[in-house]
Parts: C-alpha cells; sequence; structure tokens
C-alpha cells in the first residue's frame, strides 16, 4: 500500500464564507481592495455591551442557499460549513457520487459550538420547561455537528474528525486532513467555521479582556499598532478540498498549492517562567517542508491585536527570519478574529496569493509599534510572485500551530 | 525504518461507582449498576429520571479550590484522572517536571462530545436570569467564561497537569470523542509527534438541558421506577440508554521508550480506525455497514484475524437501534468468529458518558488484558432474539484475554473500533 | 387554540421542520406518509414537540410510532383535546 509521508497532500478547492464576501471571488476581490467588513453590530441590541464593533457576515440567507430541511436543524457555523463545503467541491470539480466513498473524509473544526442555536433551546427549557427543548438541540448545538451535516451531505464516509484548539483549530484540522491522505484516503474537506453572535455568546469573549472595546470600526483591530487595543470578534468559515497529488493530477485538477509543512506546539502554564513555544511551531512547520526560513516569500500573522501578545509574535518571527526580514500581512483585518474559522480563511488568502501573485494587505494600521518590528504590507495589495507562504496561528491558553503552504 | 509501537503505560478513571481504578474494575467485575435517580437536579418534570452518577467532592479528591471553581465539572474528572494516570504510569504524580522528558514531545488528546455544558448551564441561568432575558447581562460574566465557552481550555488544563508542550488538542466527535482521541493520541506516537500523550475522554452530561436533549429524542430508558436495572443492552425489555458521566485517562508511550525506563505496560495499542455513516445525525442502518469496516480496518492495520480476538467491548448503549447495528457489524467483520467471541456492554454498569465512554471502555480493555478477565452486561436477562451472540449476562468470566475490540457509534454517523493487545501478541 | 386543524400543522411543518426537496406542503397531504413528506424521524419528533408546546398536550412514545400521517397526528392531539 502507497501510504506514509510520501503522499502529499495539495489543495484542489476552496470554499469561504467570511464577513467581507460568500463565495472565494468576492472575498479574494474585497481582501485585495482593503475593504472591510468590520461595523457597528446589528444581529443584537449592541447598547447593553461593552464590545461595539463585530464582523458580520451580511446578507447570508441560509434558505437560498441550502434546503430548508437541512436549514432547520442545522445552526449558522453549520450552515457556513455546508455552503463552503458544496464551493470546495464545485470549485475543485469533484462529484463526490462518483468517488469510492471510504476515499473521502471530512475534517473540521469548530470553537464555539452553535452558540445562538445553544441559547435559544436552552431559554425554551428555562423559559416553558424541558418539553420544550426541540428535537435537533442534540444534533444542532454540539461540535461535531459540522463533520456530520458534511459528510452526510456528500456522502463522505472515510475517517473523519472534529477538533477544538481554541483558534488554532482551523489550522489542526488540515495538519489532520494530511495525516489522513498520508495514511491513505484520497480526498478530506477540511477547515473551521465558527459563529458566536448569541447575547450568551458575545458575553463569553469579553472576560479574557482581549476583545476591543472600540466603536471605531476603523481604529477596534489593529495588530502591531501602537494603538492596537484588542482584537474585534468575526463570524465565518472556510473549508479546503484537500487531495493526494497524484490523484489531483490523473484529474488533471490545477492544484492552489502543497500544504507542505505544519507544526504545533503548546505553551507552558503561565507563571512558569518558562517561554511561549511559538518559535518552535513555525521551526517545526518549516523544517517539515524542508524549507529554509529565506524560502518564505510572506508570512500571513496571526496578529491578535493585543500589544504583548504581538510583541511575542514579532519575537518569535524576528528569531526565526531576522528582524523585519520577511513580508508580513494581516488581512483578518478586514473581518475580525474568526475563531476556528479565521486561520482556516489565512491558509486561503495564502494559495490564493500563491496562485495570482499578489499578497493581500493588512488595513487600518497607521503607526507601526516600534516594538513591533516587521515589514508590514500595508496600503495596497502586494505583486510579487509567492512560491512559499506561511500561515500562524495562536489561540487563548497557549495554542500555536503553524503551516507552510508552496506552490505545486 | 522500524515502526515505532505505541504502549499504555498508565490509567486513571473516575466513574460512576468507581473512582480510582481498582474501584472501577472492582464495580465491573462484580456486575453491580450504578445507575439510580438522578439527584444533580430534581428531575420530577423529565420524562428519564435516572443517571448513572459520580459521587465526587472535588475538594476531597485533591483539586483547589481555584480548579474546583474555574473548571466544569468534565475537566474536573479529567483532571483527577489525569493525576492517577500519571502516577501509575512512574512518570510523576505531580507532572512531568521531574523526569527527563522533553515537554515539547509530550502530548494532550482528550476527547469530549458536550464540552463544559453542565457550568456553561449554570452561568446561562444565571447570566439569563432564569431564562428570561434573551439579552443576557455582562455584568454577570465570571472570570472564565471564555473557557467555558471553548472546550479546548480542558486540553489546555490536562497539558498544564503534566507540563505537555506538544501536540495539545479536543476530538469531539460526540459519542466516538473517547475512542476518537484515543486513535488520534495512537496516531502521533506512531507518526513519532511525540513520545507520551495523555490519551483521555472525559464528560459531565447529567445536567437538565441534556437529559431534556435526550427526553425529546425519546433515546432514554423511561424505567424510572426500577433505576438499577434502567439500562439493559442487548436485552428484549430494553427501554433505551441511560446518561453517565466520568472520565479515563490514559497514557500512551512509545514502546521503547515505555522499556527504557522500565515501566510497566499494560498492552499495546495496535489498531484503529474510524468511519462516518454519510447517512444520518442519529439514524443508524440496521445492517452496520461503516462499523464493520471500521473493524475490518482496524484489525487490518493490528495484521490480526478476527479469530485472534479474545474479547469485544460493545457499544451496547441500550436502544434497539444500536443493538442491531453493532450485531450484524460484528457478523459482518468477525465472521464465524462473532458468534464465539465475547462481547459485552459496560453501559448496562455505569451509564452512557458520551465523548467519556469511549475512553472509559478502553481503560476496562486494557484491564481485561492485565486481570485476564472480561466484565459482563449488567440487566441481560432476556436476550433479544436479534442480538444472537455471547453478550456475557450479568456474570463477569475470568479468561484469557490477550487480543480485545473495543467500538464505538455515535452522533454525526461517526463509527470507531480500537484494537489492543497484550505486549508482543500482535502479529508484527 | 382548541383544536390544531391541517393548517395549523402545515405551518408548524414549514417553519420548524421545512419543506422537503419536491414536496408541496399545501397539496393534499393529510393521508401522506411523513416520510413520503420528506420527514426523518428527527423531524417528526420536532413537529411532536411543537405540538406538544402548542396545545399543551403529551404525546406518549407508545402512540408515536402510529403517528405516520398528518391525519393520524390531528387525530390524536384533538381526540386528548377533548378528553380533557
Amino acid at each position: 500500500m502507497n501510504t506514509g509521508p510520501s503522499k502529499r497532500a495539495v489543495v484542489t478547492g476552496l470554499g469561504v464564507v467570511a464577513p467581507t464576501g460568500i463565495g472565494v471571488k468576492t472575498y479574494w476581490a474585497n481582501t485585495l481592495d482593503g475593504r472591510s467588513a468590520l461595523a457597528p453590530m446589528t444581529r443584537m441590541d449592541p447598547s447593553g455591551y461593552p464590545i461595539k464593533v463585530i464582523g458580520e457576515v451580511p446578507d447570508f440567507d441560509p434558505y437560498a442557499l441550502l434546503p430548508s430541511r437541512v436549514v432547520v436543524e442545522t445552526a449558522l457555523m453549520t450552515q457556513f460549513g455546508l455552503v463552503c463545503a458544496e464551493e470546495a467541491l464545485l470549485d475543485g470539480e469533484l462529484d463526490p457520487a462518483e468517488q469510492p466513498e471510504y476515499q473521502m473524509s471530512v475534517v473540521t473544526a469548530n470553537a464555539t459550538g452553535g452558540a445562538e442555536f445553544g441559547q435559544r433551546e436552552m431559554q425554551n427549557l428555562y423559559a416553558k420547561g424541558p418539553s420544550q427543548v426541540g428535537a435537533y438541540m442534540a444534533i444542532a448545538w454540539f461540535y461535531a455537528a459540522n463533520s456530520g451535516q458534511i459528510s452526510i451531505r456528500h456522502g463522505m464516509r472515510g475517517p473523519s474528525g472534529v477538533f477544538i484548539a481554541d483558534q488554532v483549530g482551523g489550522l489542526e484540522c488540515v495538519g489532520q486532513a494530511r495525516r489522513v491522505i498520508r495514511n491513505g484516503t484520497t480526498f478530506v474537506l477540511s477547515g473551521g467555521t465558527d459563529s458566536s453572535f448569541s447575547p450568551s455568546g458575545l458575553v463569553g469573549q469579553i472576560p479574557p479582556g482581549l476583545v476591543s472595546l472600540s466603536d471605531d470600526p476603523a481604529r477596534a483591530y489593529l495588530p502591531f499598532d501602537t494603538a492596537a487595543s484588542g482584537y474585534v470578534p468575526g463570524e465565518g468559515g472556510a473549508i479546503l478540498l484537500v487531495e493526494e497529488a497524484e490523484s489531483a493530477r490523473a484529474r488533471g485538477v490545477r492544484p492552489y498549492g502543497e500544504i507542505a509543512g505544519y507544526a504545533t506546539a503548546f505553551d507552558p502554564r503561565p507563571g512558569t517562567g518558562r517561554g511561549p513555544n511559538l518559535r518552535r511551531a513555525i521551526e517545526g512547520a518549516l523544517a517539515d517542508a524542508r524549507c529554509a526560513p529565506a524560502d518564505v516569500d510572506v508570512v500571513f500573522a496571526d496578529g491578535y491585536g493585543v500589544p504583548e501578545l504581538d510583541r511575542l509574535e514579532c519575537r518569535a518571527l524576528a528569531e526565526v527570519f531576522g528582524p523585519a526580514a520577511v513580508p508580513v500581512t494581516v488581512p483578518k483585518t478586514t473581518t475580525g478574529r474568526l475563531y476556528a474559522a479565521g486561520p482556516t480563511v489565512d491558509l486561503v488568502a495564502a494559495l490564493l496569493a500563491v496562485r495570482h501573485g499578489v499578497v493581500p494587505p493588512t488595513v487600518n494600521v497607521t503607526a507601526p509599534s516600534p516594538d513591533c518590528p516587521v515589514d508590514l504590507i500595508l496600503g495596497d495589495p502586494r505583486e510579487t510572485a509567492v512560491r512559499t507562504a506561511l500561515v500562524i496561528a495562536r489561540g487563548h491558553n497557549g495554542f500555536n500551530a503553524a503551516v507552510v503552504v508552496k506552490a505545486v | 525504518m522500524t515502526e515505532r509501537r505505541v504502549a499504555v503505560t498508565g490509567i486513571g478513571v473516575i466513574a460512576p461507582r468507581g473512582i480510582g481504578t481498582a474501584a472501577f474494575w472492582e464495580t465491573l467485575m462484580a456486575g453491580r449498576t450504578a445507575t439510580r435517580r438522578i439527584t444533580h437536579f430534581d428531575p420530577a418534570d423529565f420524562r428519564c429520571q435516572v443517571a448513572a452518577e459520580i459521587d465526587f467532592d472535588p475538594l476531597a479528591v485533591g483539586l483547589s479550590p481555584q480548579e474546583a471553581r474555574r473548571m466544569d465539572r468534565a475537566g474536573q474528572l479529567a483532571l483527577v484522572a489525569a493525576r492517577e494516570a500519571l502516577a501509575d504510569s512512574g512518570l510523576t504524580g505531580s507532572g512531568l517536571a521531574g523526569s527527563a522528558l522533553d515537554p515539547a514531545r509530550v502530548g494532550v488528546s482528550l476527547g469530549n462530545a458536550i464540552g463544559c455544558t453542565e457550568l456553561m448551564e449554570r452561568e446561562y441561568v444565571v447570566l439569563s436570569d432564569g431564562g428570561r432575558k434573551w439579552l443576557v447581562d455582562p455584568e454577570y460574566a465570571v472570570p472564565h467564561l471564555y473557557d467555558v465557552m471553548v472546550p479546548s481550555s480542558m486540553a489546555a488544563e490536562l497539558a498544564w497537569s503534566c507540563g505537555a508542550e506538544g501536540p495539545v488538542a479536543l476530538v469531539s466527535t460526540g459519542c466516538t470523542s473517547g475512542i476518537d482521541a484515543l486513535g488520534h493520541a495512537f496516531e502521533l506516537v506512531r507518526e513519532g509527534s511525540a513520545d507520551v500523550v495523555l490519551a483521555a475522554g472525559t464528560d459531565a452530561p447529567v445536567s437538565p438541558v441534556t437529559v431534556a436533549c435526550f427526553d425529546t429524542l425519546r433515546a432514554q430508558s423511561t424505567a424510572n421506577d426500577d433505576p438499577e436495572h434502567a439500562c439493559r443492552p442487548y436485552d428484549r425489555n430494553r427501554k433505551g440508554l441511560i446518561l453517565g458521566e466520568g472520565s479515563a485517562v490514559m497514557v500512551f508511550e512509545e514502546l521503547e521508550h515505555a522499556r527504557r525506563r522500565g515501566a510497566h505496560v499494560y498492552c499495546e495499542v495496535v489498531g484503529y480506525a474510524s468511519r462516518a455513516n454519510g447517512y444520518h445525525m442519529t439514524g443508524l442502518k440496521p445492517d452496520g455497514r461503516e462499523m464493520a469496516e471500521a473493524i475490518r480496518v482496524a484489525l487490518d492495520q493490528a495484521r490480526l484475524n478476527p479469530d485472534e480476538i479474545d474479547y469485544v467491548n460493545g457499544h451496547g448503549s441500550g436502544t434497539r437501534q444500536n443493538d442491531r447495528h453493532e450485531t450484524a457489524a460484528f457478523k459482518s467483520a468477525l465472521g464465524a468468529h462473532a458468534y464465539d467471541v465475547p462481547v459485552s456492554s459496560i453501559k448496562s454498569m455505569i451509564g452512557h458518558s458520551l465523548g467519556a465512554i469511549g475512553a472509559i471502555e478502553v481503560a476496562a480493555c486494557c484491564l481485561a488484558i492485565e486481570h485476564d478477565a472480561v466484565p459482563p452486561t449488567a440487566n441481560l436477562e432476556t436476550p433479544d432474539p436479534e442480538c444472537d451472540l455471547d453478550y456475557v449476562p450479568k456474570v463477569a468470566r475470568e479468561q484469557r484475554t490477550d487480543v480485545v475490540l473495543s467500538v464505538g457509534s455515535g452522533f454525526g454517523g461517526f463509527q470507531s473500533a480500537i484494537v489492543l493487545a497484550g505486549e508482543g501478541k500482535a502479529r508484527r | 387554540m382548541d383544536t390544531l386543524n391541517l393548517d395549523g400543522l402545515r405551518e408548524i411543518m414549514r417553519q420548524c421542520v421545512g419543506t422537503g426537496e419536491a414536496v408541496d406542503l399545501d397539496g393534499d397531504i393529510l393521508h401522506a406518509d411523513f416520510g413520503e413528506l420528506g420527514y426523518d424521524s428527527l423531524a417528526v419528533l420536532e413537529v411532536v414537540t411543537q405540538v406538544q408546546g402548542r396545545l399543551g398536550v403529551g404525546i406518549p412514545d407508545e402512540v408515536i410510532d402510529d403517528l405516520r400521517t398528518p391525519a393520524a397526528l390531528l387525530d390524536y392531539v384533538n381526540r386528548q383535546r377533548t378528553e380533557a
């Protein structure tokens, strides 16, 4: 059996639902233009909440995109996932009905579950009583709903999975997709989706003190800026069609790029005096991809927007690449941090940068912090050949991961 | 390159009527049931009023007041089990700091289906003032609310408990989360991403919202007047599943690594596979096709024939749908040997603890190999004619147990199988 | 609401469980099997939950399997209403 690290995982299809666009084409056009979707909250009355600016997906009508029978039994995160999965399959010209069922898998990530669905049924339970909890609660709010629904919709019966690693989950699942391909599966739909914008979901994001409380959409999320004051939470999803490289060649489908390197590293418990491990994740991903730092054309940074965390990321980048030695961008400044979806959306942007030879800009940052010496791509997108891109993700409690994508 | 092999070198369990591995195994061997009328909340308004609960005082079993405050019950259970597993493995009870291990080579793979539901529900009640407010009050948010909402916080707690700085994640595939987290840990060690992984499952679903969910699905047994016999897998008079709670944590360690430090090896993990039925979020086809495929692939990976299996730990949730499904799967995957090999469900005794149970069942399998004995299916009085295999009714058996298969099946359509073997018993 | 009629049930179905592909809920569905209407076991349970809540009647497990059509469901709950 031809398995093992000799098998290469390439990406042949992309699907995105982002605040900046439903569908890859719109998302990419808006991302290159640096058009931000951060705006005052409309999903609920913001007057009682300290968070004023968020990244909502506007005009998402699930009934126009999915059968009503599926819409009623799914939370928004799952609807995002189903829509992204369909786009990725179309983009990758893959009809699952024509493929062996066990050769297709689904591996997804999310961080907060179906927050709004869960709150609605919780309210039914406490306001009306246990007999008024709907039958779909059990299958809609939980973390496994996305992989389950996608695999059912497309008859994909191979080894599937669901990973939760806070915001790093969106890379963790792609790392797992590559593992599944190395173990012998041909196709994996993989990525993160999240929507936590119910009142209780929003309130849950406040206590760590990392969310920006600014009411100015242009000033709320400013990673690596002297005025950085936290991050803006967003919602969305991205699913990649990850495919074994020989299969893509045999099908005559042009890959966006290869998932060439992946590594994860967890930070020690706060207060132990040991440093964070982001550098090890970056170096691990580069080593895995057999890349030297000098091979990397652009870094899609994590860009928390929290001064201390921005400094730590800059330091890790400087230790690996040298001070301000590699172009860095944070296109998520246009969407906010999408939790588990965020890093997968960044992977989509990185793969599109490889394909089109242009790197999207970081928006709104006007006064780069002297504490953060990075070569940040500001203003216009930068046209440059991208053969190798690095995507970085971090999450609350010490999760770190990095993925290297390479042109094929 | 020689293949890296994966040993189980430590076990910690906290289960109903089984705080600690020794008490857990004693309960199983005695065939005692832990199902009882729910005490965690007043179940009077619920269709099902029975669950398998743990009498658990977090402070009494060694958690600090802050750990007890900030962590959901599921996280607390996992931490207690992790400490037992680490001490059992000889990698020091207080963590790995004192050992020669490189923290980067230590990981955590924690299975969990429903996150920090128990604490989330309690906090929701306060935030919403008892369900009165849709626009909940931010001023009532507790400092750890984010960690309650995003359950990878529990994997982080386990990592901190042992100083792990390698691959750390929560695996959440519904009711197969436990078995799949172990499968993930197995792959991490086998492929060389880590030398030691805490392989675990935890869940604490005995709270109103989860009991109400299963009520609405009419999936739970309604034998409220006979709680001790409420869960009856493979029995014609079964009425449904009974929720349980608990956690099991195992130390998965690269075999040579374990041998070098002279660790006790319970058994080896030799095969794992999962499949999705791609059919229905809760429904199962009676043919058990995808579970059978998972079993075949796991055995293939272990290079074992079906007739080498000495014991099967079944999913045995206590629903007719499941019993037919897995019985068909065993017949399809194991052939004639399905009729010879003992199969039992420990959910009959300790309930279905969702994302924990897969790990707890594998812990039971490790102990079955260790003690050459297999646990029974409690409450199996009147076998269902559709379930015509040897389901080990009521009484445990002492028997040579070298190779064990454990399976799981869950919402989302996931079907998983894992194979364990006494050290060196699998053909290599 | 004293009793539930077919239009009331249609509204519940449309709102809470959606419409199956190529199914016309406004058509002659009174005696159609829920399965033919594109409703799986979960969808039927969701309809039952909604009907229970709106009419304040309980529908025990033993009868659910027999309530295979809108007619059977309406007949059962309306009988419970008049007997109550």
